[in-house]
């Protein structure tokens, strides 16, 4: 008994030790970016936001193997919130702006869970996309509220906390951004440990076998997707906070397909994965794209082939693989 | 005793060929039964039926007087019918601890818990790790199940069914694929299984059968063609014609 305890101690602050650099991680690229970039804060912000809905894609994809190439859906639905909260309702408070796009990433995240669960594989992939492009058809139909293919204007956030205003510098949205993201994350790390973070593995490992025990599969996946549809949701509220306007972009097929790249490109069924791929991804293509305007979508091209091919764990897991065996074999 | 597990005439034919025959029984708490017949006789398609992976044609399932031919798979297992797969389905990445863990705290309601990690609940901890060590698992049970071997692999099957706590067990050759130097382990937890447990085993193996059961229903071609003691079933003619056909059949495929 006594080893026992010994090595469920060494495991827990194992795990421990890995939030803690986890965390140690986050806020140190987060300085080194504004450090590198100051002028550029708004790159940095956006992809802030955009790794929140990377990592609420992972939570559905990577944690429980659902196919979608529709997750922007969560993303756009959470900044629309945030924006009509603002332009619409007068809620311009950031952090209930927050709420708010938390509240339509979940809804949306409901909704977008129960239809596509009822398919498995290839038809599931196609009810993801109907799913992307019918939430794109609606917010440009319904212009009033949502500015249509022009945008959603006359957003303006007041300042953070009454004092730290929303500028054109980018400060204020950049630290609330980390900040977001900190907090997502350690929340996260929480629940992918947790009895349900290992209920959905299973599911998507062998559902048959956790109906076997007694548990729903499609229950627990409707919840991760609320869950995943909130993380989305901050992420649209962020974009929308700090960028002012919401634009139909956010809700489209190709920003579903990009954050699925960006997964994979970084990982799938892990945390530092989505965040790893999601940097990558959108450093590479602000600085291909502004060194070689025409090839650069080739060199994306490129850089995809190369990991899928000789990383298929992706950036992160086959780093994350070729350290454990290292430290495996030294010891 | 009561029957705590009735089939009635259950019926399923796949696209014309009838697997299922109007079979029925029934066991009471404490039962040892074995479930035998040449392959192909339609066993595991019993199973399936009984715990609502497949739907029945026609017939009934009882669970302690409780009718659940309409009730899904998942409520069978929560009202106590919990069964085994012929071929371990186990998820290669976690540990055996994990297994046990999430199938007491899926028993309890608590799978569903977002905060907490179960190396912490102490309670559910010990739960697991008394029960593996009964079938000789403890040293192993934080190795990932791909990296243990596979009669350990059908010893931890065994395990989590029993964290759920089940009235009736339906194991599907349990020690099917398992080395001859491991089969006295599965033995071993086959004898220690609660007391009061209906288990119903399906088996190839002649000697864990009659080591194990107390009653021996032979299928043949989807019809049960005796039901009895196992000293009597080598005896019977019927159960002999059964085997010595499908064998006769094998050999002529070959
Ligand atoms: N889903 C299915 N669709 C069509 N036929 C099936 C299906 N499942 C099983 N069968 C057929 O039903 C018959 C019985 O299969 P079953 O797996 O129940 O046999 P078994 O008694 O468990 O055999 P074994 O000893 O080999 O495990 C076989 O002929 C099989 O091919
Ligand atoms: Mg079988």
């Amino acid at each position: 008994m006594n080893h026992e305890t010994v090595t469920k101690t060494a495991r827990q602050n194992r795990t421990i030790g890995r939030d803690l650099i986890g965390i140690g991680a986050i806020i140190a690229v987060a300085a080194i970016g504004y450090l590198l970039f100051p002028d550029n804060l708004a790159l940095l912000t956006r992809i802030i936001a955009i790794a929140l809905l990377v990592l609420s894609l992972d939570l559905v994809t990577g944690y429980c193997g659902v196919a979608t190439l529709g997750h922007a859906a969560l993303f756009g639905s959470g900044a629309y919130a945030a924006g009509i909260a603002a332009a619409h309702f007068g809620i311009t408070n950031p952090l209930l702006m927050t709420l708010a796009g938390i509240l339509g990433g979940a809804i949306a995240g409901l909704i977008c869970g129960v239809i596509i669960l009822r398919a498995h594989g290839l038809p599931q992939l196609v009810l993801s996309i109907s799913l992307i492009y019918l939430f794109h058809e609606f917010a440009n139909k319904a212009s009033s509220w949502t500015g249509g293919s022009d945008g959603l204007s006359g957003i303006s956030p007041d300042p953070l906390f009454g004092v730290y205003e929303f500028d054109l510098w980018g400060q204020t949205a950049y630290v609330f951004g980390v900040f977001l993201l900190l907090a997502v994350f350690v929340l996260l790390r929480f629940l992918v440990r947790s009895p349900f973070g290992m209920l959905c593995r299973g599911i998507k490992e062998d559902p048959l076998r956790i109906m076997a025990m007694g548990a729903s599969p499609k229950i627990a996946l409707i919840k991760m997707y609320v869950i995943s549809g909130a993380v989305a949701g901050v992420g649209g509220a962020l974009n929308a906070i700090s960028t002012q306007v919401v634009g139909l972009d956010s809700l489209s097929f190709t920003q579903s397909a990009e954050s699925l790249v960006m997964l994979v490109l970084g990982g799938t069924g892990s945390l530092f994965g989505a965040l790893t791929g999601t940097v990558i991804f959108m450093l590479f293509e602000d600085y291909v794209s502004a060194a070689n305007p025409f090839h650069w979508l080739t060199m994306v091209g490129a850089l995809l082939i190369s990991v899928v091919l000789f990383a298929p764990k992706g950036l992160y897991g086959t780093a994350a693989g070729f350290i454990g065996r290292r430290m495996e074999k030294r010891k | 005793m009561s029957a705590v597990f009735d089939v009635l005439n259950l019926k399923k034919a796949f696209s014309g060929l009838t697997v299922t025959n109007d079979v029925s029984l029934s066991m009471a708490p404490g039962d040892r039964v074995a479930l035998i017949g040449p392959n192909g006789a339609g066993k595991t398609t019993f199973v399936n039926l009984v715990t609502g992976n497949l739907r029945p044609d026609s017939g009934e399932v009882r669970l302690n007087g409780e009718t659940v031919t309409k009730i899904d798979a998942i409520g069978r297992v929560q009202r106590g019918l919990v069964r085994s797969f012929q071929v371990t389905r186990l998820f290669q990445e976690m540990t055996p601890a994990e297994h046990v863990a999430l199938a007491v705290l899926q028993r309890d309601g608590r799978a569903g818990k977002m905060f907490g990690n179960f190396l912490s609940m102490p309670d559910v901890m010990d739960e697991a790790s008394v029960l593996l060590a009964k079938l000789g698992l403890h040293d192993l049970m934080h190795r990932k199940v791909s990296e243990i071997a596979y009669g350990q692999q059908r010893l931890l099957e065994i395990a989590m069914a029993l964290a759920l706590k089940p009235k009736v067990l339906l194991l599907d050759e349990p020690a099917a694929g398992v080395p001859q130097s491991d089969t006295g382990r599965i033995e071993q937890a086959l004898a220690d299984l609660p007391a009061d447990l209906a288990v119903l085993m399906i088996e190839h193996d002649m000697d864990l059968v009659f080591r194990f059961a107390k009653r021996v229903i032979v299928l043949a071609a989807g019809t049960i063609i005796f039901d009895g003691s196992p000293a009597d079933v080598t005896k019977d003619a019927a159960v002999r014609e059964a085997y010595l056909g499908s064998y006769a059949n094998a050999s002529h495929a070959a």
